[in-house]
């Protein structure tokens, strides 16, 4: 086997890995930046400051007997979580986090860091976000408890109507980039305008990039927008009835759903790999750098901001977010037409 | 060979999915194996060099009108249907029903034939007969959809349009009764 492929089977793996580490430490991060926000520790036993909390709480769920309710539909019921991982690391596979490298001159031919370089990548990655519903509609159908099919139905209304906000915010990006291809989107904006302001499309796409980001929390249930787990009224939700690992893998799913957000935001509004200061071999550096303050973000506006109701979801979905994408849309082709013309 | 091999398991799984789809009576199962019907024709779009239309299956049927299909299920909380008894009285168990419905499956079973006869002729995939670059290209996609085809894009849209103008109304007309 030659030495491009076996490197790029590492990145492969590497990547895997690193989304698999990212869920574990966002659970930490979420708990530990909840804490100070509410002037107190947060975790503090396991490890230096709570540092391993994450792996006790694993090897805590591993342990715990797996539940199945006796009027459960056995093969959806298991089907559920599984569908909800699959999609949630699959949709990775089409975000590239680095330049191509050759790793100093060691390779002959540049290795491209990601799993898979598409030449319709967003579509790719919007495709397979979008199967990820069916975990949790599915999980909320087959457990036969009330609060559960509430959850799922919640999830199902929701994503669908925070989809098309979404993808049409990502549809004004593709016009501006002329690419479907992620890489491509990227190398749109190196560069600097005027020497010092970085030729990112978060200032070209103001609009776009702040209904990306609200949809996309909507998209992965985060509060403000979690209906589908509204712990005060259902439980928990589409996995209330879920024990063990497979509980485990929904807020797996969850937090890696979040790192994709937050990587293919960065892609496509923040420039990707691009920066300042640091040459292109290390823009990977820059890359997680703007990931981690995004998902700081997230998890900054799910302790703040309190629930909305059901109806005001569904009311600001359709009624303010999705015309705003659109306008935002029309503004953008009609502007690029203007300037290439 | 191995894009052989992996055209007949998607095929197989396309058909196998379908076959499920109206043989068993779990409408939940249903749904989902229709799903994977419609993913198994992806992998078939990406087989012939066209990973738009794969995507665009896989975003527009799999991700969004399933979606719908399966909210509608859930809603309606449609249980396993049973094997209906046979009612002679039934409108759909007229003879004369039975038969037009008859006369329709053996037309689709003789148009079927007629176009696998037909399509035996054509040699190799359809990528390898020019066709790559007019499908794959969303740029060429999206040229050919409002110049050549501009009449047909506008009038499915009106179509669409008005179909869920016409949801609206009758959703609408209830609320307004009462």
């Amino acid at each position: 086997m030659d030495l491009t492929l076996l490197v790029q089977l590492g990145v492969i793996g590497l990547t895997f890995f690193m989304l698999i580490n990212a869920s574990a430490i966002l659970v930490l991060a979420e708990r530990k930046i909840m804490g100070f926000m509410q002037q107190r520790y947060g975790p503090y036993l396991v490890g230096p400051h709570g540092m391993l909390q994450p792996f006790a709480d694993i090897i805590k769920l591993l342990m715990k007997e797996e539940l199945r309710p006796k009027g459960a539909d056995k093969w959806l019921f298991t089907l559920a979580p599984v569908l909800s991982i699959t999609a949630a690391f699959a949709a990775f596979a089409a975000v590239p986090w680095g330049a191509q490298t050759t790793l100093f001159g060691l390779l002959e031919e540049p290795v491209t860091l990601g799993v898979a370089d598409i030449n319709v990548g967003i579509l790719v990655i919007f495709a397979i976000t979008s199967m990820g519903v069916y975990g949790i509609v599915l999980a909320g159908w087959s457990s036969n408890s009330k609060y559960s099919l509430f959850g799922g139905l919640r999830a199902s209304a929701q994503m669908i109507s925070y989809e098309l906000s979404y993808a049409t915010a990502l549809a004004a990006v593709i016009l501006l980039a002329g690419s479907l291809s992620l890489r491509e989107v990227v190398d749109g904006q190196s560069g600097a305008w005027l020497g010092f302001i970085p030729s990112w499309y978060v200032f070209l796409q103001p609009v776009g990039f702040v209904i990306y980001m609200i949809a996309g929390v909507a998209e992965t249930n985060r509060a403000p927008f979690d209906f589908p787990e509204a712990e005060q009224e259902l439980v928990a939700g589409y996995n209330t009835e879920y024990s063990s690992v497979r509980f485990a893998l929904f807020p797996q799913a969850e937090y890696i759903n979040m790192t994709t957000m937050a990587a293919v935001a960065t892609d496509l509004y923040l420039g990707g790999w691009h920066g300042p200061f640091l040459p292109p071999e290390y823009g990977w550096i820059w890359f997680l750098l703007k990931v981690g303050a995004i998902l700081f973000a997230y998890i900054w506006v799910r302790w703040t901001v309190p629930r909305y109701r059901y109806d005001q979801l569904m009311h600001f979905g359709w009624k303010w977010l999705f015309p705003a994408a659109v306008i935002n849309l029309i503004l953008t082709a009609a502007l690029v037409l203007y300037f290439d013309a | 060979m191995p894009e052989t091999l992996v055209f007949y398991l998607l095929s197989g799984l396309a058909i196998g999915a379908s076959a499920i789809v109206i043989g068993q009576r779990n409408p939940m199962y249903s749904v989902m194996m229709l799903i994977a019907s419609f993913g198994a024709l992806a992998g078939l779009y990406v087989q012939l060099d066209a990973p738009f239309v794969a995507v665009a299956q896989i975003i527009i049927y799999a991700g969004a009108i399933m979606v719908l299909f399966l909210f509608v299920v859930m809603l309606l909380n449609a249980s396993r249907e049973n094997a209906a008894e046979w009612d002679r009285s039934h409108p759909l168990r007229q003879p004369a029903v039975v038969r037009f419905g008859g006369l329709l499956a053996l037309l689709l079973v003789v148009q079927l034939a007629w176009a696998l006869l037909s399509a035996r002729g054509l040699a190799g995939p359809v990528g390898a007969r020019g066709g790559a670059e007019t499908v794959s290209s969303v740029r060429v996609l999206g040229r050919v959809l409002f110049t050549d085809y501009v009449f047909a894009f506008e009038a499915t849209s009106i179509l669409i349009l008005v179909a869920m103008v016409g949801a609206v109304v009758l959703a609408r007309r209830e609320g307004e009764g009462s």
